[in-house]
C-alpha cells in the first residue's frame, strides 16, 4: 500500500462533517498501515482547505476547474480519476452521502478497482484492509476484502468518529490543473431544492419519528416539538408518509433514508424490519410505544410504554428545560 | 424508445435472515424472492415511457437459474423481452457491471433503469459502474424523471433537498420511491407470461475484485431499558439520557 486519498467536500467556509469523519478513519489507516493519507477536493476555498489541519490533514491537493462551478458527476469522478493516477495513491476513501455514493463507484470503475459502499468499520489486518458492511438492509453484516491493487470504500455517515488533533499543523496545499472539456459534463447540476427551514434526517444528530400511532396529521407537532427540543429533525415510518401526512424525504427504512445518530427516538412505531434497517447502527435508540410488545422495544435502549400522547409532551418540557432549546 | 431495465433477484423484504453453513452467504432455505422494490420503479417507469413514445422494453437479470421466475414477473408487467446472464454462483458487483455493460452495448438501449440499491448486498454502485463502462452519464436516486427532445431532467434526493440534474439521453437512472406506483401484474398476464421466451446467455467472466469473508447477524447489545409512562419514569429517562447515555 502505498497512499490514502480522502474526497473532501466543503461546505460553506468549512467541510461537511463527513469530510471529517473520513478524515479520522484515513488517519486511523494510516497509523496501522505507516502510510501517508492526504485530502482530495474540488475547487476547494482557502478555509474549506483549512478545515483538515484540526483533524490531523497535512496534505490536500486541491482540483481546480471553471467548468465544475456547476457541478457533474461524470466530470467530478475524471478529475479525481486524475489526482488518483498523479498521486499513485491506492486506498481511496469516500463518504456514503449522496455524492460520494454517485462517485466512489465510477472512480472505482475507471480505477477497474474493486469497492466496497457504505463500512461501518475498516479495520486492518495482516497488511490488509478488511471492511465491515451492513447487508440485507442491516439483517445481516459482512467482512469483504478488495482484490485489486487499487481500492475503493465509501463510509457510512455518523459511524465513524470525526477527531480533532492536539496541536497546529501545517498545511501544504497542491493546486491541480485537471484536464477537463465540455464534453465530460454529460450530467449536471442545474438546481438545488432546499427543504426550506427544515432540518434532514441525514444530517440531524437527534432524530424524532412518528409512526402510524400518531394517528393524524394534525397530531404531527408534537413530534416537531419534542425534535426541536433536542435541534434534532423529523423522521416517520413508511405508514405515515403512505398516509400523505409526510413527505417521503423524511421516511426512515429501507426504501426511505438510512440513518445513524447520535439518538433515535421513535413515537408510535411498532419497528417492523424494514424501519429497524433504516435506523438500527444508530447510537442510542429510545422507544414510546403503548404496546408493551412492540417489536421497537427488542432494539432499544431505553423504552417508555405508554400513549404517546400523554408522554410526547411531558419528555418535551423535560428536555427543553436540560437543553434550554 | 428503446429502454433497458436492470433488475436483481433478492430475498423479500420480510425474510428473516440466518447465516448459511458456509459462514458467508445467508441461508437460503424457505426464502421467498421478489424483484428488488426499487427496480419495480424502473420497470414501471419504462412501461409508461413506452405506452406514450412506442418502443420496446427488455429486463435483464445476472443470476443463477433460479433468476428465471424474476423475470416471468417482469414479462407478467408487460416487458417485451426478458433477458438472463447466467452466473451460477453470487459474484461481486464488479462481474455483474461488466455484463449488464456488455448486454447494454449490443442492445444499445436509449435509457437504462436500474435500483437506487439492491436489496440484498445494499452494494450501491451498479448504476454508476455500468455508466463507466458504456462511456455514459447517469443519475442517482430519482423520484421524477421528465423526458423532454433527448434530454432528461432528474429530480435526486440528496442531503437537505432535492438536486435537479440535466442529462443527455442515452443515460442510466437509478430510480427511487416516489418516482411512480408500480403495477400489479394482472392474472391473464401472469398465465401468458408462463410461456413467453427467456433469452439465455453465457456470462463473460472477471476477476474477482471484491472476496466476501464472512458473515455475521449484528448483535449490538442494546440496554433495553423499559420504564412506565408516568412523570416519575419520564424524568428518569431524561436523567438517563442524560447521565447515563451522556446525550443530552
Ligand atoms: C418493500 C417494503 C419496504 C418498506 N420500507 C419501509 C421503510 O422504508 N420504512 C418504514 O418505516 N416502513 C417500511 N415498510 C413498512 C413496514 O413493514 C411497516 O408497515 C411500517 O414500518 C409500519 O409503520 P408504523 O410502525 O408507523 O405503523 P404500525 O406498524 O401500525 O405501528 C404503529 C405503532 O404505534 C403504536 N401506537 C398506537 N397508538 C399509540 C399511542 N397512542 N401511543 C403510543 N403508541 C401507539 C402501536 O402499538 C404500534 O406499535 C416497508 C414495507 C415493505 C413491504
Ligand atoms: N444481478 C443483477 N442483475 C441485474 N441487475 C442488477 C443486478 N444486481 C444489481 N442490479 C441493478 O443494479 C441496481 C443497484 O444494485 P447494487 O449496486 O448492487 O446495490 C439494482 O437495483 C438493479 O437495477
Amino acid at each position: 500500500m502505498n497512499k490514502i486519498l480522502v474526497f473532501l467536500e466543503g461546505q460553506g467556509t468549512t467541510l461537511k462533517r463527513t469530510s471529517l469523519e473520513a478524515i479520522s478513519a484515513a488517519r486511523t489507516l494510516a497509523s496501522a498501515t505507516g502510510i501517508p493519507y492526504a485530502g482530495m477536493i474540488i475547487n476547494g476555498t482557502k478555509e474549506q482547505v483549512k478545515a483538515v489541519g484540526d483533524y490531523g490533514m497535512a496534505d490536500v491537493i486541491n482540483a481546480k476547474h471553471e467548468l465544475m462551478e456547476t457541478y457533474s458527476s461524470t466530470a467530478a469522478a475524471k478529475i479525481l480519476h486524475q489526482v488518483i493516477q498523479s498521486e499513485n495513491a491506492d486506498i481511496i476513501l469516500f463518504s456514503a452521502n449522496a455524492k460520494g455514493l454517485e462517485l466512489a463507484p465510477r472512480v472505482a470503475a475507471k480505477l477497474e478497482a474493486g469497492y466496497i459502499g457504505d463500512c461501518v468499520a475498516l479495520e486492518v489486518k495482516d497488511g490488509n484492509i478488511i471492511a465491515n458492511k451492513p447487508v440485507y438492509a442491516g439483517k445481516s453484516q459482512i467482512t469483504a476484502m478488495v482484490n485489486s491493487e487499487k481500492k475503493v470504500f465509501s463510509l457510512r455517515p455518523n459511524v465513524f468518529t470525526a477527531t480533532k488533533v492536539e496541536g497546529s499543523i501545517t498545511i501544504t496545499t497542491k493546486d491541480y490543473a485537471p484536464s477537463l472539456s465540455e464534453d465530460d459534463r454529460k450530467a449536471f447540476v442545474t438546481a438545488m431544492m432546499k427543504n426550506e427551514g427544515k432540518m434532514d434526517v441525514l444530517e440531524a444528530d437527534t432524530i424524532v419519528s412518528g409512526g402510524r400511532g400518531i394517528k393524524g396529521t394534525e397530531n404531527y407537532n408534537l413530534i416537531e416539538n419534542l425534535a426541536s427540543a433536542f435541534g434534532g429533525a423529523v423522521g416517520a415510518s413508511r405508514a405515515v408518509v403512505d398516509a400523505g401526512w409526510r413527505p417521503h424525504s423524511e421516511q426512515v427504512g429501507q426504501t426511505g433514508k438510512t440513518v445513524s445518530p447520535t439518538l433515535y427516538v421513535a413515537c408510535g412505531i411498532s419497528g417492523a424490519v424494514q424501519h429497524l434497517a433504516g435506523m438500527s447502527t444508530s447510537k442510542v435508540i429510545v422507544a414510546i410505544n403503548k404496546d408493551k410488545d412492540a417489536p421497537i422495544f427488542k432494539v432499544c435502549d431505553y423504552g417508555i410504554v405508554g400513549d404517546l400522547f400523554n408522554v410526547v409532551p411531558k419528555l418535551t418540557e423535560k428536555v427543553k428545560a436540560l437543553t434550554g432549546k | 424508445m428503446n429502454i433497458l431495465v436492470c433488475i436483481s433477484r433478492v430475498p423479500d423484504t420480510a425474510t428473516r435472515i440466518l447465516v448459511g453453513p458456509d459462514g458467508k452467504t445467508i441461508d437460503t432455505q424457505g426464502i421467498k424472492y421478489v424483484i428488488s422494490p426499487y427496480d419495480e420503479y424502473g420497470i414501471e417507469e419504462a412501461l409508461r415511457l413506452k405506452e406514450k413514445n412506442g418502443g420496446t422494453v427488455t429486463a435483464v437479470t445476472v443470476g443463477n437459474e433460479s433468476s428465471t421466475d424474476i423475470l416471468r414477473t417482469a414479462l407478467a408487467m408487460c416487458v417485451d423481452k426478458a433477458v438472463h446472464i447466467k452466473a451460477d454462483e453470487k459474484k461481486d458487483s464488479f462481474f455483474v457491471a461488466k455484463n449488464l455493460a456488455e448486454y447494454a452495448k449490443e442492445m444499445n438501449p436509449d435509457l437504462i433503469f436500474m435500483g437506487r440499491q439492491s436489496v440484498d448486498y445494499d452494494s450501491l454502485q451498479m448504476p454508476s459502474m455500468v455508466s463507466e463502462f458504456l462511456g455514459l452519464p447517469s443519475v442517482s436516486v430519482v423520484s421524477k424523471l421528465t423526458i423532454v427532445d433527448g434530454k432528461a431532467t432528474a429530480e435526486r434526493d440528496v442531503e437537505g433537498g432535492k438536486e435537479i440534474v440535466e442529462v443527455s439521453l442515452p443515460c442510466i437512472i437509478s430510480c427511487q420511491k416516489g418516482l411512480n406506483e408500480p403495477r400489479y401484474p394482472k392474472l391473464p398476464d401472469i398465465m401468458k407470461a408462463k410461456s413467453k421466451p427467456i433469452e439465455a446467455r453465457e456470462a463473460i467472466q472477471t476477476e474477482e475484485k471484491v472476496t466476501v469473508m464472512s458473515m455475521a447477524i449484528p448483535s449490538k447489545q442494546r440496554i433495553g431499558k423499559l420504564l412506565g409512562d408516568g412523570d416519575g419514569d419520564v424524568e428518569e429517562l431524561v436523567r438517563l439520557l442524560h447521565e447515563e447515555a451522556k446525550i443530552i
